[in-house]
């Protein structure tokens, strides 16, 4: 027998791979089929899942009421109706996810730029400087941004006082910033930047410097040699930046759950919610479902588009 | 090049630094806070015990710190030797061997890289739901004797995302590697296992390294997945902070978070030295 296998290469290479494949069906494929089942399904009394096949937490996602009346007061419509509170939260998931991803792009790419053509001995210096924050908890990075954003916090204590060293500017209110959208998306930038800075600097840090040499010499000024070598060429990184912000930013609720409080109600604090406070699982794994389409659409569509290096990997 | 000394560019570059690092440097200077509630700066504690220290000190005699610290490291520890082991063993496969469900393999090493972290999150919530539920009516456990979630359940979630990150990196590492000195070994006589202990492992084992610290960063940082499968004995550092978040927040948070930059610092300059000595 053990001769067969050490002839067998097929064989080696199943037995080798078994492990890692076993884990992944267990904790990877058969989960997601068994949210795919249960959001077809509803709830008891107590909370427990009720298995059957049915359309009704996707049909309430659409916030189609069929029993109780939609809107408050006297602008409430009697049902069958349509309320917008899932269509809220799922649009502004998403305009979160796009706000912050063109922010990072815009604050990280110069920065990659930057350290790709900084002098090679400076280079690393300033990459590890990107990693610290990058490996420094997700929740503490968050932490630090309520002692920044609050009422009494850092930033109105700054602001207070420039105020008072420039009193042509007026009197100074304390501004309340935590518990607001706004907060929220200087939440995730934080969060998520360094995700972005990584593959554009991979990418950019592949381009030969000859090529920005022969665009001078071919008489090409600074602007044009980024537009048409620079930035065509550093693609990759950008896509893969995108993918590595956009798709964490969707579906985290951590975020919004610190810096919003109650006030901003993300689709990934919903389907929290539905799994740990309101105990609806079949409600929470549709509103995942659906989720996990959406960014899947746009990071298909994204590659498509774009094309896809190897930038995800590397970072 | 006119690019490189732009000094627009260095001054937008200095200031997403500053964007970088100022809520760090807040977040140090707020564990030498004096104020308990720690909503202004009332300037550097000056306390018995340890003086300017004091938020320190009380954090390391907090039990629950203490318990999620060692709780973090067990679940780092064993989740990183299981992942390694097994995603070695993996990328050997991917790289050098034909066989059956391998594209199938290569694809589901790419699912939690790809779908959001709540999602996996919540899809093994509802995996360890139903079997400890169906084994909780088939042995007939009740009350305190119920199997529930804990240590090992976020062991093996951890192991589960881990994985495709010790593969992609060592598989990168099998990438360059000389398939003749294995076929010279093999030629003097070694056998398959002895080639492999003396020569395979030895040439993939900055691979190897540098997968089980990525394995370990991943699981110590982790809070998405440990939140939807931890149980009451099983809570770790992120978790127990999360927590904290949510009541009044002393400067110990900002002493633990501090000692956790401070580690994270210590992490990355033992990589990077490790690292560089195997380029030298």
């Amino acid at each position: 027998m053990w001769q067969k296998l050490r002839e067998n290469k097929s064989l080696q290479g199943t037995l080798l791979s078994s492990p890692s494949l076993i884990w992944m069906i267990v904790l990877l494929i058969i989960p997601l089929i068994l949210v795919v089942v249960t959001s077809f399904g509803g709830r008891d009394a107590d909370g427990n899942v009720v298995y059957k096949f049915s359309l009704d937490n996707y049909i309430r996602l659409t916030g189609y009421s069929a029993t109780e009346s939609c809107g408050i007061g006297a602008e409430a419509v009697p049902p069958p109706c349509f309320n917008n509170l899932y269509y809220d939260i799922l649009r502004r998931s998403l305009e979160l996810a796009f706000e912050t991803t063109l922010i990072v792009i815009g604050l990280g790419y110069p920065l990659a730029y930057f350290v790709a053509r900084a002098l090679p001995k400076r280079r690393n210096l300033l990459l590890f400087l990107i990693l610290i924050p990058l490996w420094t908890n997700f929740v503490i990075r968050v932490y630090a941004w309520i002692i920044i954003l609050r009422g009494q916090g850092v930033l109105n204590g700054v602001l207070e006082w420039t105020f008072h060293a420039l009193p042509f500017l007026g009197s100074f209110q304390p501004v309340e910033m935590l518990y607001t959208q706004g907060a929220v998306l200087v939440g995730m930038v934080y969060e998520f930047l360094p995700f972005m800075i990584l593959p554009m600097y991979t990418s950019l840090e592949k381009i030969d410097p000859a090529l920005y040499e022969a665009a001078a010499d071919l008489g090409a000024s600074s602007l044009r040699t980024f537009w048409r070598v620079t930035l065509p060429l550093s693609m990759p990184g950008v896509v893969a930046g995108t993918i590595l912000v956009f798709v964490p930013v969707m579906g985290t609720f951590v975020v919004s759950d610190i810096l919003g409080g109650r006030q901003v109600v993300l689709v990934g604090n919903l389907i929290q919610r539905q799994f740990l406070d309101a105990r609806d699982p079949a409600f929470g794994s549709a509103a995942s479902i659906v989720l996990m389409v959406m960014t899947l659409i746009v990071t298909v569509f994204y590659t498509r588009k774009f094309g896809f290096g190897e930038e995800v990997a590397a970072a | 090049m006119s690019n490189r000394r732009s000094p627009w560019l260095k001054l937008f570059s200095g200031l997403v630094y500053f964007f970088l690092y100022a809520p760090i440097v807040v977040l140090i200077m707020y564990a030498f806070n004096s104020s308990r509630t720690n909503i202004t700066f009332d300037g550097i504690v000056n306390q018995e015990p340890c003086g300017p220290f004091y938020w320190f000190c009380v954090l390391f005699k907090n039990r629950s710190v203490l318990d999620a610290a060692k709780n973090t490291l067990t679940i780092a520890t064993v989740s990183t030797v299981v992942s390694t082991i097994i995603g070695t063993m993996a990328a050997l496969a991917l790289q050098r061997h034909r066989f059956r469900l391998k594209t199938f393999s290569e694809v589901s090493l790419y699912i939690p890289i790809i779908i959001p972290e709540i999602v996996m999150g919540i899809s093994i919530l509802v995996l360890f739901n139903a079997i400890f539920g169906w084994l909780n009516t088939v042995l007939g456990l009740t009350g305190d004797n119920r199997l529930a979630m804990g240590l090992g359940t976020v062991i093996v979630s951890h192991i589960a995302f881990s994985v495709p990150f010790v593969v992609l990196t060592v598989r990168a590492r099998l990438h360059s590697f000389d398939h003749a000195v294995e076929e010279a070994a093999m030629d003097l006589g070694a056998n398959e296992w002895r080639t492999f202990r003396r020569v395979t492992l030895p040439l993939i084992m900055p691979g190897v390294l540098s997968g089980a610290m990525l394995a370990f960063t991943l699981s110590l940082d982790d809070f998405v997945i440990t939140f939807f499968t931890t149980g009451p004995g099983s809570t770790t550092l992120p978790i127990y902070v999360y927590g904290l978040l949510r009541r009044i927040i002393t400067p110990e948070v900002n002493a633990l978070s501090t000692v956790w930059v401070l580690v994270v610092l210590l992490v990355l300059l033992v990589s990077q030295g490790l690292q560089r000595r195997q380029v030298g």
